[in-house]
């Protein structure tokens, strides 16, 4: 919101300079947003009157303005829509200053000469409106002093307010918080309006809902629509509202000073002269005076007019017939106090905001309402000639009563840290309008009904901690006794897994695990549980991730079309599954490990450069065998959703497939513009790290010197390397050091569907140098498992 | 042979050897080097041979001067070996020599995400004050994210926030988390107090990735509940955090009152400028004040939600974005490079 000082000090004589003043709003947590004194840069800014306006002849939006400036008549080109003949308007002459625009200079705007401009409220620095020239009071004389006029002297505090604070959100809620800091007395005059018996208050009010609005107070007054008066409109300018008739300014006036939303209706549009407040009907539509047409539920509150047609949506907007007009010759004012959750509801659903309904549903106070309908009375005496019926309507059938909070001493200080005593804290809590009496651990506070945050005895330790202020409260560490801090193994062991993974040259991405299920699909991610946004804003986002590859693949694409051609990247991260029992309402989280590399190895001028291919994915899945000493662990060839058939392998671990990896084949690349190779890699990270570890007890490094034999084997096409190295793993009982493939090859002679795969085998005994017959005996049994187990014969 | 004679014959060969060995121009020279001069048919075998010929008195003085001939020979052969290491790259031909100042076989390393860097900073800052590492699911049901965290249905602070929904249970019940303190709740109603932990994460919000805002973001939470625990405490422990953070023992911090559901009292915290020291420049939009993020006092229905009695155990909690923390340190200028995953990005850092 926004205050202007001027008006504070309606309130409380605050002399502070401005920079203590923001300091100290801060502090209670009005946070100032901005500090606007727009008096500072605007020089020679005069009131000027409309002669006419006409079409300006090269430009649509433009308008050619004539304006008599007291001192004599110019023209000037204006883009603004709302200047007629007669209004009074400020005029900027060339070699007047303003605060954005600096000194003015006489233009050419489109081939007509214009001599300054008029002006809207965020040139001459109060606010951002930019929506149309400012109107000065008609009966203003044609070149007085604008920053007079509109009391540009002054400072204004632009406050965001905490949703816990709506007493905060008038000028009196910000003068009380002022006074308090500074040690100043707070005075807001008791509202009187002279009354006259002779205006009727025929009048009825109905309250169906008095759950949903406990307090309704309806006033009436004969009025003389017009302007309001030139300090009235002048603060509305600087605390951002557009004056608009004297009856509405007032009641925008009460509402900023006051705290309290205001109604006006044409009493004598409102059938049955009176008021129903009542829940809509299902399907019920109201067109609110936004102009959109609203259909309502049952939960939603209207204001009807006696005769049950809507007027307003409760505590929102109105939008019925009765709206006050320049014919209205007599109003019925509503005050009323809306219970918060109806109006929050009701405004979230309909989207639809506004000054009033971000009060109601923040709390305002239900036994100001009188007071504050007394107010706007006062002031349509004032402003509007208006004439005040004696009678008033108040239905408050039952009076909320102001919370007594107990609040402990003891308690303050032991959540504080402080050793505040009795007085202390009952001269923190008095200003704020708490009446506080008792001592020790029996103080009782009376929280005013303004203040709908106090409730609880925790909400008047906070009270205390802001009016004493943070700065005044100690610094001292708290540690854990008994608990020693750090990682757990899973924790530590995920650090492991992406180190390796940097020392394997890759990357770390984040993707947004948020994607198109159309996507998951080409890339053969799992799309059998997949849990979809209820309210995405873009199709590319609307599934939670089953898989991570399909968002670095997109990171990839990313690259690419950034001209960046060799990516190597990993992710570790969550991916969501939808529940598979009834029971369950979140979905399974799994933690996987995606990496993905394309491009070239980089080995000039030593060797050519190569392309990536599988094996890079199986060296990076290794490193993480390696990384985590994963006992058991292989990659092993199989076909895969996603995955080129023929350059694809399963990971498996303690003989669970856990991942798959391979090339990502073309038709997924296509739809990204990828051309191959990309190669993929996706592991579950968690099957990962529940995998059975290898022995670490010790072992001595055996003194014995190795035997090496080497075999080959010619076996079926379809026999992989790695389950033969396992069989002769088995075959040699525990005495081979070391199995590797050192060629494979296919020729006319070994015939079609045949490959000769050879291999070296170490081996060693722990407690003594194998003899010839041993390991000619371990080279048979390796021959003859080969042969039963795959069918592989010996290759002389 | 007399031992004149034998100490003669030895004297000169040992003076030869020491002229072949300068010529010698590697390895395979020195050894023929060696056969020639300690070998089988060397002047030092003749004289071995010559030993048992010799007076008894002799022997033994004889034996010494062969092995003091050896040792001569053997020193000068190693001393020409390394003479000929230490200049071998002289002598050699051009295009021999590996050019070792560019060109490799491929291997670089790579990098951790900044935010993982940043996150491992400040678990591992936390842990050496005693905390732990805690987590929790990314999707969250309405309990955890809201209700628990005194954050009722229609409550003004649901509004501040972006939720992304998810089509599981009942409308608008289980969402994306926006924050990590649903972790606070979880640990809470799984442990016993004491509890000292901070939850790093992700979260979430109903936004398109832009300049300033991103559908996935990261946070970390810190909770400690005890018998005691106190504003103070907060105060502190934030304070001794932020200058470890920052690695600068100058770092000032401020609290000024604030609101969130969860927290009361509850403040929002900066530090000052770490660039400008408090002067004022463009990182700290020259208020000298960098604002880092929320804290506050658990507040007692939060307790109550996990089944803690507010009367025995207090606690505080604060939290910050990680994308923030290493967007002020390095001064990186949108968020949506921390998602863009540009490798041009990541190997900055």
């Amino acid at each position: 919101m926004r205050a202007p000082l001027s008006w504070i000090r309606d309130f409380t004589p605050v002399e502070a300079p401005v920079d203590e003043i923001v300091a100290a709003l801060n502090q209670l947590g009005l946070e100032v947003e901005a500090v606007e004194e727009p008096g500072r840069d605007v020089a020679g800014v005069v009131a000027a009157r409309v002669l006419g306006v006409e079409p300006h002849p090269n430009a649509d939006k433009l308008t050619v303005v004539d304006v008599d400036y007291g001192s004599g008549s110019t023209r000037v080109v204006c883009g603004a829509r709302n200047v007629a003949a007669g209004d009074i308007v400020p005029y900027a002459p060339a070699g007047a200053r303003l605060p954005e625009l600096g000194v003015l200079e006489r233009r050419t705007i489109r081939g007509v000469e214009s001599d300054g401009m008029l002006l809207a409220p965020d040139e001459l620095g109060l606010g951002d409106d930019h929506e149309g020239i400012v109107h000065l009071d008609r009966t203003t004389e044609a070149g007085a002093d604008v920053r007079r006029l509109l009391a540009l002297d002054d400072v204004i505090f632009d406050l965001s307010i905490t949703p816990n604070r709506p007493d905060a959100m008038c000028i009196v809620g910000v003068a009380r918080e002022l006074a308090a800091h500074f040690g100043l007395p707070l005075h807001v005059p008791e509202a009187h309006a002279p009354t006259d018996p002779a205006v009727k208050s025929d009048i009825t009010v109905g309250v169906e809902a008095p759950d949903r609005c406990p307090r309704y107070v309806a006033r009436v007054a004969d009025v003389r629509m017009g302007p309001s008066p030139a300090w009235l409109a002048q603060l509305l300018v600087k605390a951002g509202m557009r004056p608009i008739s004297n009856v509405v300014d007032v009641t925008n006036y009460v509402l900023l000073e006051r705290n309290q939303p205001l109604h006006a209706f044409d009493l004598d549009r409102l059938g049955g002269r009176g008021i129903l407040v009542r829940l809509a009907k299902r399907g019920e539509r109201i067109t609110t005076l936004d102009g959109f047409e609203r259909e309502l539920e049952t939960e939603d509150l209207l204001i009807c007019d006696a005769n049950g047609g809507p007027q307003a949506i409760a505590g929102i907007m109105g939008g019925g017939t009765s709206e006050v007009s320049d014919d209205t010759k007599t109003i019925l004012l509503e005050a009323a106090y809306f219970a918060r959750m109806g109006i929050a509801r009701t405004s979230k659903r309909l989207r639809l905001r506004s000054e009033s309904s971000a009060r109601f549903e923040r709390g305002i106070d239900p036994n100001g309402v009188a007071e504050h309908a007394e107010r706007a009375m006062e002031l349509f005496a004032e402003v509007g000639g208006a004439r005040v019926a004696p009678a008033v309507v108040d239905e408050y059938p039952r009076p909320i009563e102001p919370a007594r909070i107990r609040v402990r001493t003891s308690k303050v200080n032991r959540v504080l840290g402080t050793s505040l005593t009795d007085r202390e804290i009952l001269d923190a809590l008095g200003p704020l309008g708490i009446e506080v009496s008792g001592a020790g651990d029996d103080i009782i506070a009376v929280a005013p009904t303004f203040r709908p945050d106090l409730e609880r005895e925790i909400d008047v330790v906070e009270e205390v901690a802001r009016r004493i202020g943070f700065a005044s409260i100690g610094r001292t560490v708290a540690r854990p006794e008994e608990q020693v801090g750090g990682l757990t193994k899973s924790q530590r062991e995920r650090r492991l897994v992406a180190d390796a993974l940097v020392g394997a040259g890759l990357a770390e991405a984040v993707t947004i695990p948020l994607v198109a299920a159309t996507e998951l699909e080409r890339t053969g991610a799992p799309v059998d549980r997949v849990v979809e946004a209820a309210n995405p804003l873009r199709a590319e986002e609307s599934v939670l991730r089953t898989r991570i590859l399909p968002g670095l693949l997109r990171a990839v694409a990313y690259n690419r079309a950034h001209g960046v051609t060799d990516v190597a990247l990993f992710e570790m991260g969550r991916v969501f599954l939808a529940p598979t029992s009834k029971e369950a309402v979140l979905p399974e989280e799994r933690l996987h490990l995606a990496a993905v590399l394309t491009g070239d190895v980089r080995r000039r001028p030593v060797e050519p450069d190569r392309p990536i291919d599988a094996y890079d994915a199986v060296d990076i899945v290794n490193e993480v065998f390696a990384a985590l000493e994963i006992a058991d662990a292989k990659t092993q060839p199989a076909t895969r959703p996603g995955f080129d058939p023929a350059r694809a392998a399963a990971v498996v671990v303690d003989g669970r497939d856990v991942g798959v990896l391979g090339d990502v084949p073309p038709a997924a690349l296509a739809a990204l513009d990828l051309a191959p190779p990309v190669v993929g890699l996706e592991v579950d990270l968690d099957g990962l790290l529940g995998a059975r570890r290898r022995d670490r007890t010790f072992r001595a490094p055996p003194p014995y010197p190795p035997s090496s034999i080497d075999l080959a084997f010619v076996v079926d096409e379809d026999v992989p390397a790695g389950a033969v190295a396992a069989t002769l793993r088995d075959a040699s009982g525990g005495l081979l050091e070391d199995v590797r493939l050192f060629d494979v090859f296919r020729s006319e002679a070994l015939g079609p569907g045949r490959k000769s795969l050879a291999f070296t085998l170490r081996l060693r005994a722990r407690d003594r140098t194998l003899t010839d017959d041993e390991v000619g005996e371990i080279r048979q049994r390796c021959v003859d498992a080969v042969a039963r187990e795959h069918g592989g014969e010996l290759r002389g | 042979m007399n031992l004149e004679e034998a100490q003669r014959l030895l004297d000169e060969a040992r003076e030869e050897a020491g002229h072949a060995a300068e010529t010698a121009t590697g390895p395979d020279d020195l050894a023929d080097l060696e056969r020639g001069y300690v070998g089988r048919r060397s002047p030092v075998a003749v004289v071995t041979e010559a030993i048992k010929t010799l007076p008894i008195d002799d022997r033994r003085a004889a034996g010494k001067a062969v092995s003091d001939y050896k040792a001569a020979i053997a020193e000068t052969i190693e001393r020409r070996l390394a003479a000929i290491a230490a200049s071998a790259h002289e002598g050699l031909p051009a295009g021999e020599r590996l050019d070792l100042s560019t060109g490799s076989h491929g291997r670089t390393r790579g990098h951790l995400h900044l935010v993982t860097q940043v996150q491992r900073e400040l678990e591992d800052i936390f842990a050496g004050l005693g905390y732990r590492v805690a987590e929790g699911p990314e999707v969250e049901d309405d309990w955890h994210n809201f209700e628990a965290l005194n954050i009722p249905p229609a409550h003004p602070a649901r509004s501040m926030q972006d939720t992304l929904y998810v089509r599981l249970g009942a409308e608008e019940q289980v969402m994306l988390r926006t924050h990590t303190s649903p972790v606070q709740i979880r640990t809470m109603e799984t442990n016993e107090p004491p509890i000292y932990v901070v939850a790093p994460g992700r979260t979430y919000r109903n936004e398109t990735l832009d300049a300033r805002h991103s559908p996935v973001f990261h946070q970390i939470e810190c909770l400690a509940v005890d018998h005691d625990i106190t504003l103070a405490d907060l105060f502190g422990t934030i304070e001794v955090f932020v200058k470890r953070l920052f690695d600068d023992e100058s770092v000032r911090t401020r609290f000024r009152s604030d609101y969130f559901p969860y927290t009361e009292p509850s403040a929002e915290l900066a530090v000052s400028c770490v660039f400008c020291h408090g002067e004022g420049c463009r990182v700290c939009s020259d208020t000298g004040w960098i604002e880092l993020g929320g804290c506050g006092m658990v507040d007692p229905n939060v307790f109550e939600a996990v089944g803690y009695d507010p009367e025995e155990w207090q606690g505080f909690a604060f939290g910050f974005g990680l994308e923030r923390i290493a967007m002020i340190r390095y001064g990186i200028d949108e968020i949506r490079r921390f998602f863009d995953n540009d490798v041009r990005f990541l190997a900055q850092y």
